[in-house]
């Protein structure tokens, strides 16, 4: 076991993680965890922008973006959240620039701005130009420009270090992590007076994601296993332009760009369902469009997808402005974009729900808002709330910079006046002994068959569409899974690389996320943003205008409570684009 | 349709030194190489040791060598490879397990060429211009991830431990020819010495493993002429 002291650690090296750690250089001691190389963040994968009212190619106002976010988000947007994303969005993108993004560029040699789904001008009159963006690798670039930075800034990276426990002290305090090297299997502990959880999502619990395999939301169940709540989790995101049966993301740049999708008729359904932004709707209304027409029978050849064509466009817009997802397209179906209609599905791809925070990216535990001292979190990992129950298109990384960049200022603040919590004894025993019992277990159920169980489950029964059968055996079958889980044994006995104990500790992780999810969707009889109950069609702001907060009891049962939605600018209004 | 994954293990805590372990999976045809490794790691062999995460190409995790060639594991597909498929680590870097290899010297040698923006001067509000053509010289070497594809296919980087290789050049050029960057020639300085750009024999083989498409030769070539011409 080794044992660290630093100032802030930063768990998960994507963008918000690197943002924040940034902001604590030279004014903090600071540890950055990854259980990858920081550039393997799947903040890389991020294609098409990131939104901000620069007005560089047509008017545009924060206060415009605020509302897109607002109303996108069905008004389950905690509206002071999304008044700080969309102000501090434009000196954000800014700080990426001189960092040295390498934005597109406009004739006159500034930041390159595109249209993306639900981004409006004027309060939803027609679509607007917010997106600044990298060709289709807007991520991509973004966690490089961070990475180099860390190197400029000399940052303490802990790579290839796996999270497997947070220490809280007994008055609630957080004290530190506990991270097992993956590369030796020894413990480490790492005792802090700050702890930032950034380490993103977990579409891996579907069958059918845009998420990296490591999208496995450990650092969102191991404190909510410490008593944690986690805020809006039924609040799941298909983005509708997934590769067929894989999955990759087909950014919806595509669409920003001109691209329509297509049902087996080759008509452009979206226009018929929502007439003012058509294909530009929001994710989860082109999501359910889409799963409506293949419902329908008007899925190509009657199977279970439509396409996604940009064939009409300009060669050189799609060479330009898109060279990465149609290479995607090209190698793993074997289509040629310019010339047919690209086959896909929704697919798993964003969690809005997560850790709840306030704008100052502290976690807090109760719907009153009471901070959990020394402990916080950003990115996808969090719930601040700025997307509610759809996020925008572009609004993650938004999300990544912003909500990353004032955690860093928050924690090198607070690092000044906090004091070291008193570590426990022997705070690794905890970790040891999950790892221990993994490795012992004799003859145990395999991870990759209850891994597989929980993605179909979850897929099939708890994705675009929900109602209360379907969920309750989802329920049940989540329930039977974590029971097999507790008698899962891992092959490779080894301490090098043990990928295989990595593996069961990540499917532990993502099992007691999914029961949180089906919790939050079975509770919320209403449907909204992402969540559609075909029992509850409605929107029901009268009894679930708020937030739900799921709490696991010492006994493993859950218990919800509701936390009122912040609402400063914008009423609640029906939701039509 | 059936097919025989031949991988080179290599254990540290048991074996002396890496032999060749056989394994047939009945793949689909357009599945990845990346997923028949899951394949075996899930339901045949849980030691199997590789590094993967996004699975489409673009967080660099899984570069290997597959029939010979690097390339992504999830960027290839079974149906282009055959019966057989022989699968075995990047070659030149210390193998630590099975198909994965020691990274430090490698992210040693990208941060030897400052790959960082060195410009202090940013504007009080706004970014700083620059112009499509500008941004255009740089753009193919953006795209790089970092997967060592290039750097452990080139034959000067088996030979010798010192060359900083081609994915740190083409990290060098992505500076070099950035309009708003003010440390081209320090940078140019690093690659100009032994251990830098003249090293570079023009094989080509990097451009050829480089899954990201980047045209890494000629990246090397404009930083050899920016050396001798002063042409940025």
């Amino acid at each position: 076991m080794a044992f660290h002291r630093y100032d802030a650690v930063v768990v998960g090296a994507g963008g918000a993680g690197l943002m924040a750690a940034i902001q604590m250089a030279g004014k903090a001691k600071v540890a950055v965890v990854s259980k990858l190389y920081p550039t393997r963040s799947h903040t890389g994968a991020a294609q098409g922008g990131i939104s901000a009212a620069l007005g560089n190619t047509e008017e545009d106002h924060w206060e415009w973006h605020m509302y897109d976010t607002v109303k996108g988000g069905d008004y389950l947007v905690d509206q002071d959240a999304a008044e700080v994303l969309a102000r501090e969005a434009i000196d954000a993108v800014y700080e990426l620039e001189h960092m040295g993004l390498p934005f597109n560029r406009t004739p006159d040699g500034r930041i390159d701005q595109r249209r993306f789904g639900g981004h409006t001008r004027n309060f939803g009159e027609a679509a607007v130009r917010r997106a600044c963006y990298a060709a289709d690798r807007t991520g991509h670039m973004i966690i490089q420009t961070l990475y180099q930075q860390g190197i400029r800034h000399n940052l303490n990276f802990f790579d290839e270090h796996h999270l497997v426990d947070m220490i809280f002290t007994d008055d609630g305090q957080c004290a530190g992590v506990v991270t097992y090297e993956i590369r030796t299997g020894e413990l480490h502990v790492i005792h802090a007076k700050t702890v930032l959880v950034a380490a993103g999502g977990y579409g891996r619990i579907f069958r059918v994601t845009s998420n990296a395999l490591a999208g496995t939301g450990d650092g969102v169940a191991i404190p909510y296993r410490r008593g944690i709540p986690l805020m809006d989790m039924e609040m799941y995101q298909f983005h509708p332009t997934g590769l067929y049966k894989l999955g990759v993301l087909l950014s919806e740049a595509a669409r920003g760009e001109g691209g329509v999708v297509r049902n087996r008729d080759g008509e452009a359904f979206a226009v018929r369902y929502a007439p003012t932004l058509a294909d530009l709707a929001p994710r989860d209304m082109m999501s359910r469009f889409i799963y409506e027409e293949i419902k329908a029978g008007r899925g190509i050849d009657g199977k279970d997808y439509v396409l996604l064509d940009v064939s009409h466009l300009p060669p050189e817009v799609i060479d330009e402005k898109l060279p990465d997802i149609t290479d995607f397209a090209r190698t793993y179906l074997g289509v040629e974009p310019k010339k047919e209609g690209v086959p896909i599905q929704p697919t798993a791809h964003y969690a809005m729900g997560g850790l709840p925070t306030n704008v100052d990216a502290q976690v807090i535990s109760d719907p009153a808002g009471t901070i959990v001292p020394g402990f916080y979190s950003a990115g996808e990992a969090a719930c601040v709330s700025v997307h509610g129950a759809n996020r925008l298109g572009t609004n993650s990384l938004v999300d990544l910079v912003v909500f990353g960049r004032r955690a860093g200022k928050k924690m090198v603040e607070d690092i000044a006046t906090l004091d070291w919590a008193t570590l426990p004894k022997n705070p690794e025993e905890f970790a040891r002994e999950q790892i221990e019992g993994l490795k012992t277990q004799q003859q145990g159920e395999r991870a990759a068959d209850i891994r597989k169980a929980m993605q179909d489950i979850m897929m099939d029964n708890v994705s675009v569409y929900r109602d209360e059968a379907l969920l309750l055996e989802a329920q049940q079958r989540i329930g039977e899974l974590q029971e097999s889980y507790k008698h899962v044994g891992v092959m490779d006995k080894g301490s090098t690389y043990n990928m295989d104990l990595l593996e069961a500790m990540e499917l532990g992780n993502m099992l007691d996320l999914a029961e949180t999810i089906v919790h939050g969707a079975l509770a919320r009889q209403e449907s909204r943003g992402a969540h559609y109950r075909g029992d509850f069609q409605a929107r029901d702001d009268a009894n679930w205008l708020a937030h739900s907060m799921i709490y696991r009891e010492n006994d493993a049962s859950l218990r919800l409570e509701k936390k009122p939605v912040v609402i400063t600018r914008f009423e609640p209004k029906e939701r039509k684009y | 349709m059936e097919v025989t994954l031949r991988i080179k293990r290599f254990n540290p805590e048991t074996d002396k030194k890496a032999h060749f372990e056989e394994y047939a999976v009945e793949v689909d045809p357009r599945d990845r190489v990346l997923d028949a490794l899951n394949q075996v790691k899930w339901y045949q062999d849980g030691t199997l040791t590789y590094r993967r995460s996004c699975g489409h190409g673009i967080c660099g995790s899984d570069a290997m060598r597959i029939n010979g060639r690097n390339r992504l594991a999830c960027k290839v597909l079974m149906q282009d490879l055959g019966k057989r498929v022989t699968l075995e680590p990047l070659m030149g870097f210390r193998i630590e397990k099975d198909l994965l290899v020691d990274m430090d010297g490698f992210f040693d040698k990208y941060k030897s060429v400052k790959p960082y923006l060195i410009a202090d001067n940013p504007p009080a509000h706004g970014e700083r211009l620059q112009s499509p053509e500008e941004r255009h010289l740089f753009d193919d070497t953006t795209k790089c991830i970092l997967c060592a594809a290039c750097t452990t296919s080139c034959p000067v980087t088996w030979m010798s431990d010192d060359f900083v290789g081609p994915a740190a050049i083409v990290n060098a050029h992505r500076f070099i020819f950035d309009s708003r960057d003010q440390a081209g020639a320090e940078r140019l300085q690093i690659l100009n010495k032994g251990t830098g750009v003249w090293r570079c024999r023009t094989v080509f083989n990097c451009t050829d493993a480089c899954p990201r498409d980047i045209k890494v030769t000629e990246a090397i070539e404009q930083v050899k002429r920016a050396l001798i011409f002063g042409d940025q």
